[in-house]
């Protein structure tokens, strides 16, 4: 029988696999896709980034192997797990001795307890089609009170041309624990694929969460992460995202603020050249007292690359005495790139300190030629600058391990030295 | 005044305080059915002598109009208004003109007596010309005499359409178009009267130029029009001030205003709002969306300063288009809600030409229920070498239950461009007062110090008379605080 397929989701989706039994909560995202259609610049949240040329191409599933030592990072003495297009793959994966971590399938967890996890959270097209066509991911589990002895490395490879990469993780850091997740995103021997990646997290009372994520894709992929983390009173939560690759980038990061005491901290950097198109949209939701968040987000863009920040805080009724800070910075190296920034600030209670700023500017000129005057060359000038301006971002990396592997990537692909 | 007044004393204050300027003038009106299409369109535009070009315009500006959506992206909440459900068109019943002040209905001279602006004191003492608008028809213009030897032209709309159609079918609609929004679009096509100015090449206006607005017929609109024109190397400042009495019922005010600058003319335009707020149970209140344009040619500058304190929903953001190089856009607000009311105002600075610079300074300040949103757009384009700009939007809140919100849209494509944007949001800080009060000044006073300081860098870009009035309706907002 042909179906008459006048919706761009559904047809977009028409070919991909699903398991021989579908689980509830893939059902209910399978329902939900139905009536569902892909944002245009239209809707608010995708005013300035057009995905419409991405979606209208067809991808593969298709596992695949792929080599990822040159993807390790030295000296990081994590456990590795790697997602090749999307497929997590236990052989090439070492899960080192740590009884503080234990690492699951996403399918194999019950799933009662998972779609209780996940109950109740906003989801736009690209999160649902991840959860309804998902094919694989992990979900971590950090023990009450413990310390995890090796940070958690996520390799995700994409190999293969026009392949869409539907990976699904939950990170779990129960009362007490601490760890480190390092997401890296890469590609081998692809082109015009897709990355479309969740990411979901839930760190519990005086848990410690920090999430360390690289994403330097080829520039040709359309790269889709949907992340969205859930506090409990009195826990600690880091991410900093790190982005110079894909073609298109859209960066959606939640955090639901769901208790008292709780610090929230969110950096990025993303250096854009040719006609790469990042965007980072943050949300930081206050729903209860005495929590502070910072957020931070630096911008460098040369060539035709055109950023986009769009960071909002919202302080709800009666959530006192919320300490909020947001600040997105822009730097243009060419005539021809450009940036688009909305900070917003929505606040409904009074005992707030909320405070945001955005730059947009250029490399100044009287610092270029102080450094030139010193026999500094402009390259090197230019370089200097950049780095100071991107560096403070980068200093918030504290695995030593994983700094020096960005700082060689930036040394590789740009040119610049920190 | 104990000296145990605090911040909540001051948000009670603010709730309690009803409105000071609810009066119905009580003079005959000549108003139209209600509801809305061609027909009454025709029946405006002949019941105003109109000339065939300007019905053919409101013409087209309603075909326009009846295919747009009422937009909905403000962070306002209100039950839409049914626009069949309004008579658009009211005057005042006498339709002979004024030859002196004496002529005047005295009624309404004592109208403006309330208003706390007597005419033969600003006549006297501020050598401010007005021109009055009651319901649509503007009724008295004083100064003519005095400016038209200068060349300059300050008529009502209706006038300026009689006797210089060539200047407004030059200029009407070129900044601000018919299909524009959903309100200039509805204003095109319904507007009833308005200001006109034209100030001639090189003139300096000698004063201030003021209209004063009023919706007084229950039930009517408000769709006023109007257009300053600024020719070459001339300056003027213009000033408009609003105050309504109560009514119950929701009214309706979309305004259009045009400011066109040209080559090294300045323009600044001075607003105080003090429309029907609704009552204390967010009952009533005038809806105000407005649609504010400058147009900024070659050196021009264009000042836009507002204090806007009443309705009960705002809507509204003047801006700059800053076409020719060298142009300066300036946008200075304060922004006071209160119980119920809603306000999603700002600016947006559209940067075309070279070296242009804009600066936004926005004031928020909350109490009661309300909620305050500052909305900004600033846009430098790719041929707008140097461009500079600088946002700074504050936000106060006094208290539990109100809301200050920011959404500032940044868009950059030009590498040389300059952009800083920064808001905060607090409320008053008790470590401010105990410094205060250390001092020995009391907390009520030092609430108003902190209020009046808070506000200071945008009432300070008023003209000196207007600046006055602002500070006398911040004083009532503010009552029982600011000493």
């Amino acid at each position: 029988m042909e179906l008459v397929l006048d919706n761009k989701v559904l047809e977009f989706v028409s070919d991909f696999k699903k398991p021989e039994t579908i689980s509830k909560v893939r059902k209910q995202a399978l329902d939900a896709l139905t009536g569902m259609d892909f944002p245009t610049t239209r809707v608010e949240e995708w005013k300035y980034t057009r995905v419409a040329k991405y979606v209208k191409r067809k991808y593969k599933q298709t596992q695949a192997s792929t080599n990822i030592e040159e993807y390790a990072i030295a000296d990081l003495n994590a456990h590795q797990l790697v997602f090749v297009n999307g497929y997590y793959d236990e052989s090439l994966s070492t899960i080192l001795d740590d009884d503080a971590v234990s690492v699951q399938k996403i399918d194999e967890l019950d799933e009662e307890y998972y779609s209780d996890l996940v109950d109740g959270t906003e989801e736009n097209v690209f999160s649902l089609i991840n959860k309804a066509y998902q094919t694989g991911g992990v979900f971590i589990q950090i023990k009450k009170n413990k310390k995890a002895n090796h940070p958690i490395h996520m390799i995700h490879v994409l190999e293969g041309e026009e392949v869409i990469a539907n990976a699904r993780h939950f990170v779990l850091a129960e009362n007490g624990s601490k760890s480190e997740v390092i997401a890296t995103f890469h590609s081998k021997n692809s082109a015009n694929s897709f990355t479309n990646v969740v990411l979901e997290g839930h760190v519990e009372s005086n848990a410690s969460l920090t999430i360390n994520k690289l994403q330097t894709e080829a520039k040709d992929v359309l790269h889709i992460s949907n992340e969205l983390f859930v506090q409990d009173e009195s826990s600690n939560f880091l991410i900093n995202t790190i982005t110079t690759g894909a073609q298109l980038t859209r960066n959606g990061l939640d955090v639901i603020v769901e208790g008292e005491n709780c610090h929230t901290e969110m950096n990025g950097a993303y250096l854009g050249t040719e006609n790469q198109h990042m965007d980072n949209h943050t949300l930081i939701d206050q729903l209860y007292s005495n929590c502070t968040s910072s957020e931070s987000y630096k911008g460098v863009m040369d060539g035709k690359s055109v950023g986009v920040f769009n960071g909002k805080v919202i302080v709800r009724q009666d959530a006192q005495k919320i300490a909020a800070y947001q600040s997105n910075k822009n730097i243009l190296l060419s005539k021809t790139a450009s940036v688009n920034s909305k900070p917003e600030l929505e606040i409904y209670a009074d005992d707030v300190r909320c405070s945001h700023g955005s730059t947009i500017g250029e490399l100044d000129q009287e610092a270029i030629y102080y450094l030139r005057s010193r026999g500094i060359s402009a390259a090197s000038a230019k370089q200097l600058l950049v780095a100071g301006f991107i560096g403070d971002i980068l200093d918030k990396v504290e695995n030593e391990a994983l700094r020096a592997d960005i700082d060689e990537l930036f040394l590789n692909d740009f040119g610049w030295k920190f | 005044m104990s000296n145990t007044y605090t911040e909540e004393d001051l948000a009670r204050n603010l709730e309690v305080q009803e409105y000071k300027y609810g009066f119905t003038s009580d003079f005959k009106s000549d108003t139209i059915p209600v509801g809305l299409d061609e027909d009454v369109i025709r029946l405006i535009s002949s019941k105003k002598e109109e000339p065939e070009w300007l019905l053919e315009k409101r013409l087209q500006a309603y075909r326009a109009w009846t295919t747009m959506k009422e937009p909905d992206w403000a962070h306002v909440n209100y039950e839409k208004p049914d626009f069949q459900a309004i008579s658009y068109y009211s005057a005042p019943g006498q339709t002979k003109k004024y030859e002196s002040w004496d002529d005047v209905d005295p009624e309404m001279k004592e109208t403006m007596k309330k208003l706390g602006i007597s005419m033969e004191e600003q006549q006297r003492l501020t050598g401010t010309a007005v021109d009055f608008v009651v319901d649509s028809v503007s009724v008295a213009t004083s100064f003519k005499k005095k400016l038209g030897e200068l060349g300059i032209i300050f008529c009502s709309f209706s006038e300026a359409v009689e006797n210089h159609p060539e200047l407004v079918k030059k200029y009407m609609g070129t900044v601000v178009p018919h299909t524009d929004n959903f309100y200039a679009a509805l204003n095109s096509a319904v507007f009833t009267d308005g200001s006109f100015c034209y100030i001639p090449k090189g003139v300096r206006c000698p004063m201030e130029l003021s209209t004063y607005f009023r919706i007084n017929e229950g039930g009517t609109g408000q769709f006023e029009r109007t257009l300053v024109v600024a020719d070459e190397g001339s300056y003027v400042s213009y000033l408009e001030g609003c105050t309504a009495p109560m009514r119950d019922e929701n009214q309706l005010h979309a305004a259009v205003v045009e400011l066109i600058a040209l080559d090294d003319a300045e323009i600044k335009y001075s607003t105080v709002q003090n429309w029907y707020p609704g009552n204390k149970d967010g009952v009533g209140g005038v809806f105000n969306f407005v649609t504010k344009r400058g147009l900024c040619e070659r050196n021009a500058k264009i000042s836009w300063t507002q204090v806007e304190t009443g309705s009960a929903v705002t809507w509204k953001y003047p801006s700059c288009v800053l076409k020719g190089d060298n142009s300066i856009g300036e946008f200075y607000s304060v922004a006071v809600t209160n119980n119920f009311q809603q306000a999603d105002t700002g600016s947006k600075m559209v940067h075309l030409g070279k070296n242009t610079s804009s600066t936004i300074i926005s004031k928020g300040i909350s109490a009661g229920e309300s909620q305050n949103t500052y909305r900004g757009l600033v846009q430098i384009h790719a041929g707008a070498e140097n461009a500079r700009n600088r946002s700074e939007c504050d936000s106060l809140l006094l208290s539990d239950r109100s809301g200050a919100h920011t959404f500032p849209y940044i868009e950059c494509k030009n590498s040389s461009a300059r952009v800083e944007h920064e808001a905060t949001t607090s409320k008053i800080g008790e470590d401010q007062i105990f410094y205060c009060q250390q001092r020995g000044i009391d907390s009520e006073k030092a609430i108003g110090l902190i209020v009046n300081g808070y506000c200071k860098e945008v009432l300070n870009h008023m003209p000196m008379e207007f600046a006055v009035e602002a500070q006398k309706l911040l004083e009532i907002s503010l009552e029982n605080s600011v000493g």
